[in-house]
């Protein structure tokens, strides 16, 4: 997958957690949880998502890599992701 | 600066006094005796008997002395001891001093300023506890305004000199001992129109004179209810200040009227009906009123408390109105 | 003939609107089957009959603002026979209704027929019972109007500002009437750390545990030992419940809150309360509640520690004697065996109702939990 492609999807499994946010403004480089008002249930429901969405299974220690956008591109590309 | 009701009266004419030659007191004890209330204490002596003036018990003459001295170009404040001896002069105010601007074509003005006590409380009995301010306020060509607060005492007099037709000022006698803060540079104040005195948004109380502090005190109480009321003061009796009361009631949707004259035919009656006139669509409770009992004021201590409007009372009306979840 | 009436979702429901039904006349249901579709001022709740039958009538039509208690259709029991004949007509069907006299303030007419609201289907709250301003606002949340207005229209009264009412009716209850005493105390969750992260690494993501499913079991079996913060306060006596419904405190995107409960919660593992806390969350932020989950409560928790905040003062929901508090967890000096060292500590906290406890059981009950966090294991 592409970094585009791979961006698109985390955007969509964070409106599956938070259908109300607007993603257009969220910045690529800045923590969900400052920008979303994320909480720890709505974390673990986002990486549920991205294991629907793109088969990915990330560890509990691997948490602390996902917290941004850009972030999550990187990981999930490391990972392996698959539509 | 703290200061009483009486004391910001007394202020007022001696402002009067200094400031125009044409001003004179006159009145049953005003003089020796200080005022039956005692507004005038120390004038006489100040001002000597030309200017403060005690006269013979005679309401009807005194009163026409002074629309006549009015019309002679003096400017008189005639003190009638209280509203229950305005009887005896009705005649001259409402005959004389109401109608001769008109009568005359506009050739005769009479810039009089009547002033009496009112109302009840005091354990007077039924001929001395009336408050008849709505028989005055009925009729045109006077002005006719009651101060509720200490400010208003120490700036109605003034401004009623200025007007150059009749005023009647109206002093509940439970207030002449109200303290309260006046800036040192207070002076005088409209007389036109009515005041929020506390602002709220779940109910209108409008009120004036001696019920006001009863008022804002249910207010306090009904506060602590969760009921946020907003107080108007009126303060000019007439002409009402319409105005200011529909844009009260049409936000907070209902009103209780409070009024220590007799309910059939009352100032809250016309209050009331304004009202119903200007806001109808607005309204979300049958507007409300808190009046007298419809008997001769008691003399009797519990029994005189119980004919007269009360912040208890004030609350219940309220609370019949709003409703527990609205 | 059994009735099905419009269930209270909570102490400050007042009315709700039929938003659909999900059954027609002659279907067959069962307990705990959704027959309906209710919009309150917490949104869109599935309803739950609570008897068998046999669907006979529904009274209410789509859009009505049912009254709490408020009829909504009839049941036929089973085995009860199917009415032979249909009654014989009245000559005069409209005759048999007693005719209402609708009394309405101006203000609530002006608006009603503004918003096309049928008047006739509110519910009066005002003096006398008249209907109110209030009540037409009530009414026009969610109602669909009788009749379509002309143009779309915003909609007049914010939803959030009624739950926000809602609230603060429940809230201002609460502590009008119940005298809440509060206690709290620091727990070492370090060995409940461990735990987790042992379980977590077994666990597939979609299986994995939070904190605070730990933190759930702990006080439902906590109730255990103290049964009189269980329970409701009603008609002036405590009534201890053999159940624990456990109300979550949720906070709403945008704002408000609702306390639905997972029910029988006493049944439930930690992994099973996981599962369905996860469960209410996406159905209370997608307004997909059940009647059943609403009102029902016998004691809530809030856990406030995601947060960042470090001891939560909890405010009881009535009828409910107690509530209980997490804080967050974050490492603090802690004692353990003579030596200072930093442990995860989370501060739980109680509101109860003195009414009904005191402080001394109170205690017992966080002392309960914090012997058993020391023991995730065996929870």
């Amino acid at each position: 997958m592409t970094s585009q492609e791979l961006d698109q999807s985390v955007r969509a499994a964070l409106s599956d957690v938070a259908p109300e946010a607007d993603l257009s403004t969220l910045k690529a480089s800045v923590a969900f949880r400052d920008q979303l008002d994320l909480d720890s249930m709505d974390f673990l429901r986002f990486v549920v998502a991205l294991n629907q969405r793109l088969g990915v299974e990330v560890p509990e220690s691997d948490y602390a890599r996902l917290t941004t956008l850009d972030a999550c591109v990187t990981y999930l590309a490391d990972h392996g992701a698959h539509p | 600066m703290k200061t009483t009701f009486r004391a910001a009266l007394r202020e007022a004419h001696r402002e009067a006094l200094l400031k125009d030659p044409r001003v004179l007191l006159m009145g049953e004890d005003v003089g020796r005796y200080g005022g039956a209330y005692a507004v005038s204490k120390g004038l006489l002596e100040e001002f000597g008997p030309e200017r403060v003036r005690d006269t013979p018990l005679s309401e009807s003459g005194f009163v026409g002395a002074g629309i006549g001295a009015a019309l002679g170009g003096l400017r008189p404040i005639v003190e009638v001891m209280t509203v229950n001896f305005s009887l005896l002069c009705a005649d001259q105010i409402l005959n004389n001093a109401a109608t001769l601007l008109h009568m005359s074509g506009g050739q005769l003005n009479v810039p009089v300023v009547i002033r009496m006590a009112t109302g009840a409380g005091r354990q007077l009995a039924a001929q001395h506890s009336r408050s008849l301010e709505n028989w005055y306020a009925h009729v045109p060509g006077l002005r006719v305004v009651e101060p509720a607060t200490v400010e208003d005492a120490r700036g109605m007099l003034w401004t009623a000199l200025q007007d150059p037709d009749p005023v009647l000022i109206f002093e509940n006698a439970l207030l002449y001992n109200l303290e309260g803060e006046l800036a040192p540079d207070a002076g005088p104040v409209d007389l036109d129109t009515a005041r929020v005195r506390r602002p709220g948004k779940d109910v209108t109380l409008i009120t004036y004179g001696g019920c006001l502090p009863r008022a804002l005190e249910a207010a306090g109480q009904l506060a602590t209810r969760g009921v946020e009321a907003e107080v108007i003061d009126l303060r000019t009796l007439r002409p009402l200040d319409e105005k200011t009361f529909l844009q009260s009631v049409r936000k907070t949707k209902r009103v209780v009227v409070i009024d220590e004259g007799w309910r059939s035919g009352s100032l809250a009656a016309e209050v009331i009906t304004r009202i119903v006139e200007g806001a109808f669509y607005e309204l979300d409770a049958p507007p409300a009123r808190v009046c007298s009992e419809e008997v001769p004021i008691p003399y009797a201590r519990e029994q005189e408390q119980a004919a007269l409007p009360q912040p208890a009372k004030i609350v219940a009306a309220v609370e019949a109105l709003v409703s527990p979840h609205g | 003939m059994a009735e099905f009436r419009m269930p209270s979702l909570g102490a400050d429901m007042e009315s709700g609107t039929l938003v659909e039904w999900k059954v027609k006349p002659g279907d067959r249901v069962k307990r705990g089957d959704l027959i309906a579709t209710v919009e309150t001022v917490k949104g869109a709740i599935d309803v739950e009959v609570f008897q068998a039958g046999v669907i006979e009538k529904l009274l209410v039509e789509p859009g009505a603002v049912v009254p709490v208690n408020g009829l909504m259709a009839l049941l036929r029991g089973e085995g009860e026979p199917e009415p032979v004949s249909p009654p014989p007509a009245p000559a005069a069907p409209a005759a048999a209704e007693p005719v209402r006299h609708l009394r309405a303030s101006p203000a609530a007419k002006r608006m009603a027929s503004e918003l096309g609201i049928d008047l006739g289907q509110v519910h009066g709250s005002g003096p006398n019972g008249a209907i109110t301003l209030g009540d037409v606002q009530a009414a026009a949340v969610g109602a669909p109007p009788a009749v379509p207005p002309p143009a779309p229209r915003p909609r007049p009264v914010d939803a959030a500002a009624a739950m926000r009412g809602a609230i603060a009716a429940a809230m201002s209850r609460s502590k009008r009437e119940i005298p809440h005493y509060y206690l709290a105390t620091d727990v070492d969750f370090g060995r409940a750390q461990s735990w987790l992260e042992q379980q977590n690494v077994k666990r597939p993501v979609t299986d994995r545990l939070l904190p605070v499913a730990l933190l759930l079991r702990a006080t439902v079996v906590a109730l255990a030992e103290v049964p009189e913060l269980n329970g409701t306060f009603t008609d002036g006596a405590f009534h201890q419940s053999q159940t624990v419904n456990l109300g979550v405190a949720i906070n709403l995107r945008g704002g408000g809150l609702i306390a639905p409960a997972i029910l029988e919660a006493q049944r439930l593992t930690v992994s099973e309360l996981m599962a369905r806390l996860m469960d209410l969350v996406a159905r209370t932020r997608s307004s997909a509640l059940r009647s059943s989950e609403l009102g029902s409560g016998t004691l809530t928790v809030s856990n406030l520690g995601d947060q960042g905040v470090g001891l939560v003062f909890p405010v009881i929901q009535p009828p409910q004697v107690a509530m209980v508090g997490f804080g967050r967890i974050t490492h603090r000096p802690w004692v353990l065996d003579g030596h200072v060292e930093p442990r995860p500590v989370v501060t739980a906290s109680l509101a109860g109702d003195h009414r009904v406890s005191d402080g001394h059981r109170g205690g017992r009950f966080l002392a309960a939990i914090e012997k058993l966090l020391l023991e995730p294991e065996k929870l």
